[in-house]
């Protein structure tokens, strides 16, 4: 009895003084959300604005989409099969060719346009209206250009879902652990009463990875950084007609889809 | 002065009783949200502000009226209103504390509500609701809690609050304002994206407001005698008829320019409000009977002869407090999220959990209300102001 009171005033001793002294602590530094904070890995490729361009001409069959859907699942413990279908938690998802972009309505669009189903993500916006409103700053734009989220100052007021324009958000309705079907114990959990969302891989990229999803894809999804003229996305940007989802809201989406 | 609360008749009693009664049913169900989470509400990721935060935002609306009583009183004059203000500023104090309330009970993590102070984040709307909610509740105590103090000491009103009761006036605008402002600075919702919303929030306060009061107040009439005079309420109601007639104008206004302009998504919220989208239109009735209460309220407050009429202009508040209701309470904050941003309609309907928490909040609210009206009262009858 004593003797685990005197380790725990001897850990504590220890500590304090790491405190006191400066040294980082790799704990610490874990729960600070501020993006000064933010530890940045060796491995991981500097950006200055992530970036996606999603080949919707390459998504032929439902398997193209299970596979990447079902890979960002896998990696980022999201539930699957929440019975109330209004709750679902959603972070990469199939939506019709209208529903994503409701501004190309064309009574005469061509059928093969209209009836193709899309990847819907979060478009981590250069200006996000969620990261405007939010106000605990549990969601906030890092410095390259992730619009990340902490589960664990996020009060779920949901003010960032009401300002959306995408879509994207989904909030814990329920405890979602029952429902993760493949437990990744490499990324955080999430209880109930907080929002969530894509969070760009920002775990993967740590370890110079590319995204679930991007790896998924087969290479209909091209990733990299917008603000390098010489990267492999910008050139897929100027080989090819690209649109993105409601630009005339001006929050400068940076997910583009060839059509 | 506090104790007066504590002698009441039977009455009295079985009244505060029965509040509590609801309190703790509506407990209940908060205790059982709190465990499960808000699975239990008929919320979902397409309408994800429901029931709670419209009641919010109605009875922001309803605590910002106090300013209806303050400003003809202060700024002209207007005597008459001494009888009620403090009734009124009361009045603010509860339904500030029932805004509080569906806002706590609306978070998915209300334990960590203080993030809010500690991080604070000036560029979310919400920050400065939280700065102007909590501020008109404590300048409305403040106020209201001396001034009769210093009657019941038979003493003049202190000099230090008159400050307070000037700054109040605009701080009564600055919370409807603000809370508008939470709906109408963002991008996504076309239907709360109108620069009228905070003019036509203030136009909706400044009539349901002073309606609920003069209702509260011929209930008071019945069951404490206490008569704020037939002066006072038939100026309110003149204040109460300007005012639901900018709140049904700004509402046209909304309508012209979906509907003129034709641009879709303008008007697609106020097509599935009215008519239906989609097949689906659950709030069609209601939103019917708000346009026409609002439009029997009118007929009766326009002319004086109608509004003149205790009994009619009874009818008239009600209608006019039911219209506002579904107006704010119901169509405005839920149709914001219909159609959703893939232009698919997902209905929502609060469930049983939903409206028994709304109850306990509703409750607190009343109880409060009960409480300080309850001391406003004993005192105004020990200093004679009404025959014991």
């Amino acid at each position: 009895m004593d003797n685990k009171r005197r380790n725990l005033l001897k850990a504590m001793a220890i500590s304090a003084a790491l405190g006191l002294t400066g040294i980082p602590v790799e704990a610490k530094a874990s729960y600070l959300p501020e993006v000064g904070k933010y530890l940045k890995s060796k491995k991981e490729p500097r950006a200055k604005q992530w970036g996606m361009v999603i080949d919707t001409r390459k998504f032929k069959t439902k398997e193209d989409f299970e596979r990447v859907i079902e890979a960002c699942n896998r990696a980022h413990n999201i539930p699957e099969g929440i019975p109330n279908k209004k709750q679902e938690i959603k972070w990469i998802f199939e939506e019709d060719f209208l529903g994503a972009f409701p501004n190309q309505e064309n009574p005469f669009l061509a059928e093969r346009f209209e009836n193709r189903e899309v990847l819907v993500l979060c478009n981590h916006c250069e200006h996000p209206p969620c990261v405007r409103v939010c106000p605990t700053k549990a969601t906030f734009k890092r410095p390259d250009g992730i619009v990340m989220m902490d589960f664990h100052r996020c009060i779920g007021c949901r003010y960032c879902m009401a300002a959306c324009p995408y879509g994207s958000r989904s909030f814990n309705f329920r405890d979602p652990a029952p429902f993760v079907k493949h437990k990744n114990p490499d990324f955080p959990t999430r209880m109930r009463g907080v929002v969530e969302k894509c969070l760009f891989c920002y775990e993967r990229l740590k370890l110079g990875e590319m995204p679930a999803c991007v790896e998924a894809s087969n290479g209909a999804i091209i990733f990299g950084d917008l603000m390098d003229p010489n990267s492999e996305i910008r050139k897929v940007l100027r080989e090819n007609y690209t649109i993105r989802r409601k630009v005339e809201l001006g929050t400068e989406p940076c997910v583009y889809y060839i059509i | 002065m506090l104790e007066k609360a504590f002698y009441g008749d039977k009455k009295y009693w079985s009244w505060v009783i029965f509040l509590l009664v609801l309190i703790g049913i509506g407990s209940g169900a908060y205790i059982y949200q709190l465990k499960h989470g808000l699975m239990v509400t008929g919320m979902g990721r397409d309408v994800s502000w429901g029931f709670y935060i419209a009641q919010f935002t109605y009875f922001v609306g309803v605590a910002a009226s106090a300013v209806m009583l303050v400003m003809p009183l202060y700024l002209h004059n207007y005597k008459k209103f001494e009888s009620m203000v403090t009734l009124g500023e009361f009045m603010a104090v509860a339904a500030v504390i029932i805004c509080l309330g569906f806002i706590i009970v609306d978070l998915g993590q209300p334990q960590r509500l203080f993030n809010v102070l500690l991080h604070p984040t000036p560029h979310s709307i919400l920050f400065y609701d939280m700065i102007v909610l909590n501020g008109y509740l404590l300048i409305n105590i403040l106020v209201a809690w001396n001034n009769l103090h210093a009657e019941y000491k038979r003493a003049p009103h202190p000099k230090w609050v008159k400050p307070l009761v000037y700054l109040s006036i605009p701080w009564a605008f600055s919370i409807h304002t603000v809370t508008a402002f939470l709906y109408q600075g963002l991008p996504a919702r076309h239907y709360w994206l109108t620069a009228i919303m905070a003019a036509r929030f203030l136009a909706s306060a400044f009539c349901s407001g002073p309606a609920i009061l003069i209702l509260l107040c011929l209930i008071l009439k019945k069951v404490a005698k206490y008569d704020p005079g037939k002066e006072a309420i038939q100026t309110l109601a003149k204040i109460i008829t300007y005012a639901m007639i900018a709140n049904v104008f700004f509402f046209f206004l909304e309508v012209f320019t979906a509907f003129y302009s034709n641009i879709p998504a303008h008007k697609a919220t106020l097509i599935y409000l009215f008519k239906g989208l989609q097949g689906h239109g659950a709030l069609v009735g209601w939103m019917w009977i708000m346009a026409i209460s609002a439009i029997i309220s009118l007929i009766i407050l326009i002319p004086p002869k109608f509004r003149n009429n205790q009994e009619l202009l009874v009818v008239a508040l009600i209608l006019l407090i039911l219209a506002t209701w579904i107006d704010k309470g119901l169509g405005l904050v839920v149709g914001g999220f219909i159609p959703n941003p893939f232009d698919h309609v997902t209905e929502y309907a609060p469930t049983i959990y939903e409206l028994l928490i709304a109850m306990m909040v509703y409750s607190i609210g009343l109880l409060v209300l009960t409480v300080l009206w309850k001391v406003t009262v004993a005192v105004k009858r020990e200093i004679g102001a009404i025959p014991k």
